[in-house]
């Protein structure tokens, strides 16, 4: 197949996967060239949380990569998601971010287009009667049918939307594989979700540092002191590694241990033993019995979400790419609906360690923008990710950056296809 | 309320101020009572009657941990950040509390880097008279800024 954006002359070295070069996160025609090939072909992206639009005519306005798309309930209950571009001009016409409609109007000449996107309504379609005569109109081969809105194609899986410009695109499970659904279903398993609100923040780095933030367990008990101080994350904690057939996706799992000193946190120099909280709520974690063991699964489904199920924190991450440089970064943060107020309570008490504040968070956002500057400074450079060693395989230990191998080995293939 | 109270409430706004831009950040709980609310929160949380918050602590012992956290965990890029607050709008009393507002805007400086926006909003306060002067029972911090550039580390 042939791409527009095919002018990058970078070739990666032959089967060479525990390095990635900085012009990976650095180059433009490959940058609009993974917006093609991963963003709006290919792959299921994600949308929202079938939550946030609970009634017929409720909407949110996203982004997949760089554009944006409208999720929708139509009357009949459907999700619908189409792109917020008017097929008359091009007008972005929908500038709420959310909000209830019966149809969507085009402010410039209001063309009106029902929920499913179905071209509606088109001022003087048959012209204005004026003395007896008809000026203007459409001419007669224009069909309001060939006018709809851009449909994308809508998978529901137990509560969460994704879309996919394409319409070839593989069936939703089988774009996750088995492995990665099970985990997937763990947190969505049909239970109704309640939202408890967002975050944004605008992170100044290439989007697939976050996909490998979430896919590094090495770095967490190194760059999150609060992490290891409070006992909830350390190196020897019993964890897995897995992804699905493509190393795409990936699951990070662990259950924590009871904290303190060992030999692994004697080795890191900003831990402090005996340290306590004065306000203990932070820590107030209460196992569910949904969890079925692990402490804490982090999802990166790629190329566009994060799953975050750390203790009682759930949130989606959304990562939207704004430039080879940036991307904005929505976290979602949900709970259940038979969540009592006490529940609630410990989630939102919880997710001050995560977000663009979080105890465990801001500092990633802040690395990332450091490794994006870096890259610039040395283009013939490359990063190195061989913790673990050379291989691609899913592990039972975290000191490994095999997930970002494998991310890399399907990134490779898939842009480099011909 | 009397002119010597708006005074001192005027003082206290502008005490806190210094102190998150450059004062002592240990300083910045004894702000507060030892039962109190200390929200950052997005606009559109607060509008929607979403409650989650980029910050939501709810003593003065949580507010004493996220210093701990901010000086001796978080890393960061350093910054300088500078509050421009307003004349405090008061909308009433009640015995010893005052229930206040006040616009505010942070702007925020990085080494070598020109001065930038960084977070703009309104201080939503109820203030209690104490013997030792004002302490506040809640502040929360709804911004306007509808994305965060990159992370927030320091008290708003
Ligand atoms: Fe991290």
């Amino acid at each position: 197949m042939s791409h527009p954006n095919d002018k990058s002359q970078h070739k990666w070295p032959e089967g060479v996967f525990h390095r990635v070069p900085y012009w990976a996160y650095t180059d433009e025609d490959l940058y609009r060239r993974e917006l093609d090939r991963m963003f709006y072909s290919n792959h299921w992206c994600y949308v929202g949380l079938e939550a946030e639009i609970p009634e017929p005519g409720n909407f949110k306005r996203t982004n997949i990569g760089e554009r944006s798309v409208i999720m929708v309930r139509d009357d009949s209950g459907d999700v619908n998601v189409v792109e917020n571009v008017c097929a008359h001009r091009g007008v972005a016409f929908c500038r709420a971010q959310h909000g209830t409609a019966k149809d969507f109007v085009c402010p410039y000449h209001q063309w009106s287009y029902d929920l499913k996107g179905n071209l509606q309504g088109v001022p003087f379609l048959r012209g204005v009667k004026q003395d007896g005569k008809v000026n203007g109109g459409m001419p007669k081969d224009f069909k309001k049918d060939q006018h709809n809105l851009n449909r994308l194609k809508v998978a529901v899986r137990n509560g969460v939307v994704f879309a996919s410009f394409d319409h070839d695109v593989e069936p939703f499970e089988d774009f996750l594989g088995p492995d990665v659904l099970a985990y997937f279903d763990r947190v969505f398993d049909g239970r109704k979700l309640t939202i408890l609100g967002y975050s944004r923040q605008r992170i100044p780095g290439n989007w697939k540092l976050m996909q490998e933030n979430i896919k590094d367990p090495y770095h967490p008990g190194l760059l999150h002191t609060w992490f290891i101080t409070f006992g909830l994350w350390r190196a020897d904690q019993r964890s897995q590694m897995v992804m699905d057939d493509h190393g795409r996706h990936a699951c990070m799992i662990s259950r924590r241990n009871d904290g303190g000193a060992s030999d692994v946190t004697k080795g890191v120099s900003s831990f402090k033993e005996n340290m306590t909280l004065n306000d203990p709520s932070f820590l107030d974690v209460k196992e569910e019995a949904w969890w079925n063991g692990p402490t804490a699964v982090m999802m990166t489904l790629f190329p566009s979400v994060i799953i975050q199920q750390q203790v009682n924190s759930l949130s989606t991450r959304h990562i939207q790419p704004v430039d080879r440089d940036n991307f904005d970064f929505v976290w979602t943060h949900f709970g259940f609906e038979d969540d009592d107020e006490a529940m609630t309570q410990r989630r939102l008490r919880q997710s001050n360690l995560f977000g663009p504040a979080g105890f465990v968070s801001a500092d990633d956002g802040e690395v990332i923008e450091f490794s994006q500057q870096g890259f610039y400074q040395r283009p013939e450079h490359s990063t190195v990710v061989a913790m673990g060693g050379h291989d691609i395989a899913n592990t039972d230990h975290m000191v490994t950056e095999t997930l970002i191998r494998g991310m890399y080995r399907y990134w490779q293939k898939i842009m480099e296809d011909e | 309320m009397d002119f010597a109270t708006y005074h001192e409430l005027q003082r206290f706004y502008s005490a806190y101020a210094e102190c998150v831009d450059h004062g002592d950040l240990d300083d910045w709980p004894e702000f507060f009572l030892d039962q109190c609310v200390y929200r950052v929160q997005a606009r559109e949380n607060f509008d929607r009657g979403f409650p989650l918050a980029v910050l939501s602590l709810e003593s003065k012992g949580m507010l004493k941990d996220r210093v701990y956290g901010v000086k001796e965990t978080l890393f960061h890029d350093p910054y300088y950040q500078r509050h421009i607050v307003s004349a405090p709008l008061v909308h009433g009393t009640s015995g010893d509390l005052i229930v206040s507002e006040a616009n505010y805007v942070v702007v925020r400086t990085k080494p070598g880097k020109p001065s930038e926006v960084y977070n703009a909003g309104r201080y939503l306060d109820r203030i209690q008279q104490t013997p030792d002067g004002l302490r506040f029972a809640q502040r929360i911090c709804v911004y306007d800024s509808e994305l965060i550039p990159n992370s927030m580390v320091y008290p708003i």
